[in-house]
Parts: structure tokens; C-alpha cells; sequence
């Protein structure tokens, strides 16, 4: 085990993302190369899924893109991801929220969680 | 020809340069000790012997003990023969990983995972016969005829059929070594090898 963990540390980019849990809504901004060209892509919606531990981590972002539901694995350690930004908190009562799949519309929305701010 | 014995640690993948994600097998290869060199005068062939892994004296027989005591070694877990070794080597010496290199080509041999009795469908790809509807029943995975009644009334030499599967000496050719870390004696290589976690391992490079 711990020689999986010392490949991963020699792979893997040291990249700092804000912490971020299923239910929270972020934009994933993702390199993609068209032939020689690269540019940013942004991917922006609800998390429903992170999965894996270690090095092979993932995670997965759902949007309603023109009334289709569309889902997006992401890699976490993945050279390709520029940065990630947590939009919105979201408070859930699951770890993996497959439901959203079923629904739509105003049942899909997720609550805000309300932050504790300092006075 | 040169390789080297390792132990299977386990799979991963990494990411390479342009962001494809890889899968990986860490091996960690040697260091192996030279424990004989066979010649062509004294033993009809060329090998380099070398030997891996940790075996406790009380363990060892004392032939092999005298050995391994010719090379100045300990006693040693698994002992191979590389044919017509490309590394020249002395007894005593020992090979590390490093005589591998990044994005080379290697073969990879080990012991599949045991298996058990298994039918014809898993064991030799067999596509079962018929169909699940139309009233017939308890012949989706069967092999069908295995030969002819009045001619040749027997069945063939070497048919194939259920039985004892896995175990099996496997060679996987042409993986790509992705990695090789000297210091601790570890070498990532693409894709899948065979064998359990911890299993022995030979890995040679990939001729032709």
C-alpha cells in the first residue's frame, strides 16, 4: 500500500483544490487540447458523486444542460483540471445523490447550507 | 537478453504528461544476486543465475545454502536463469532495476490467479449452446458434441472441456515500463500482469 501511495505522490501534481462534498454546486475548469490548441472549459453544477481514495480519486458533476440532464466524471489528481470553484453549499443528507436523477424542475433544487458567519 | 525477479505489488493508475489516465502494475524488481554463471564448456549453454527475495537460513537446505555461500549471499526465496544473458555480471554481483529503462518494452511472466474446476464457457471462451427460449432449458453454457458417434467413436485427443483452470505459467509481451524508481526498487509497468499481489515475477526485455 504504501508503495501505491509513494507512485501517486511522484505523479501526482501537488494542486491545492478548495474542499468540496456532494450537494455543493462548482465549476470544474477543464484543459481540453484540439490538436495543437488548448483551451479552458468550464463544467458548472451539482456534485453527486466523489468516489475512490488515494490517488484515483473522482468525483461527478450534474447539470441540466437545455432540459437534459448531463453528468461529467471527473478525475480529482487529472493534470488536465485547471482549478476547481465551489460556488454553493449544499445541504444534503447523502453522500451519493443519485436521486437527482429522478427528478427535475423545482424537486432537484438543493438547499443552501446556511454558513455560520463571524460577527 | 536481460531480466530481472521481482514481486507483484499491485495495481494503480497514474496520469501521464498529456493527461491520459494509465493503468499500472508496481513491481518491485530486485536487487537480484548473481549466484551462477553457466557456460558453454561446463554447462552447454550460456545463463546467468541470479537469485530474489528473503528465505531464512533454518529454511534452506544445506546444498543450496553452499550455494548461495559461493556467491556471498544469503539465502535467497526464488532462483531463475536468465539464457544468454546481454548483462555481464560476476557471481556476487547484483542487478537492480535500473537496467531498465523509461518507456521500454518488457515481457512479463508469473503465475495466473487459480481459478478452480471451471466450465468451457469462462475456460476456453465457449459460446454455449442454443438459446434461452424456444423450450429448451439446461444448455446455455453446455459445450454441445464433443465428436461423432459411428465415426470417429472416440473423442479427440486434447478436446476441450471443463476442468481445472488458472495456475498456469503466463507470459504478457510488450508493456510499456512507465516508471522505474532505483532507490526503492520499484518498476511501474502498463496495464495487467499475472498472478495475485505479492506473487514472483520475471520481467525480461521484449526481443523482436
Amino acid at each position: 500500500m504504501e508503495a501505491i501511495a509513494f507512485v501517486h505522490e511522484q505523479f501526482n501534481t501537488k494542486k491545492e483544490f478548495p474542499s468540496f462534498k456532494a450537494g455543493d454546486n462548482i465549476t470544474v475548469n477543464y484543459k481540453i487540447v484540439e490538436g495543437a490548441k488548448e483551451r479552458i472549459q468550464s463544467f458548472k453544477g451539482d456534485v453527486i458523486k466523489r468516489q475512490g481514495q488515494g490517488g484515483t480519486q473522482t468525483f461527478t458533476v450534474r447539470k441540466i444542460s437545455d432540459g437534459v440532464g448531463v453528468e461529467r466524471l471527473f478525475p480529482l489528481y487529472s493534470p488536465n483540471i485547471e482549478s476547481i470553484v465551489v460556488n454553493k453549499r449544499g445541504r444534503v443528507r447523502r453522500a451519493k445523490l443519485y436521486y437527482q436523477r429522478e427528478r427535475f424542475g423545482k424537486s432537484a433544487r438543493i438547499k443552501e447550507k446556511k454558513q455560520a458567519t463571524a460577527k | 537478453m536481460k531480466g530481472i525477479i521481482g514481486k507483484k505489488i499491485g495495481m494503480t493508475s497514474v496520469f501521464e504528461s498529456n493527461g491520459k489516465q494509465v493503468s499500472c502494475t508496481i513491481i518491485e524488481a530486485g536487487p537480484c544476486v548473481v549466484t551462477q554463471k553457466k557456460t558453454v564448456e561446463t554447462d552447454g549453454y550460456e545463463a546467468l543465475q541470479i537469485a530474489f527475495g528473503e528465505r531464512k537460513e533454518k529454511n534452506t537446505p544445506k546444498a543450496l545454502l553452499n550455494h548461495f555461500a559461493k556467491a556471498e549471499s544469503a539465502p535467497k526465496a526464488v532462483v531463475k536463469e536468465i539464457r544468454n544473458s546481454s548483462i555481464n555480471k560476476q557471481v556476487g554481483e547484483s542487478i537492480t532495476v535500473d537496467i531498465f529503462s523509461e518507456g521500454e518494452k518488457v515481457n512479463v511472466i508469473g503465475t495466473s490467479k487459480g481459478k478452480g474446476f471451471q466450465g468451457v464457457v469462462k475456460r476456453h471462451g465457449f459460446g454455449g449452446v442454443g438459446e434461452a427460449s424456444h423450450g429448451q432449458h439446461d444448455r446455455q453454457r453446455a459445450p454441445g458434441s464433443i465428436g461423432g458417434s459411428s465415426y470417429p467413436s472416440r473423442v479427440f485427443k486434447g478436446m476441450r472441456m471443463a476442468g481445472r483452470m488458472g495456475g498456469d505459467r503466463v507470459k504478457v509481451k510488450a508493456l510499456k515500463v512507465l516508471k522505474v524508481y532505483p532507490e526503492q526498487n520499484y518498476i511501474l509497468v502498463s496495464g495487467s500482469v499475472p498472478g495475485h499481489n505479492g506473487s514472483i515475477v520475471l520481467i525480461q526485455n521484449n526481443v523482436g
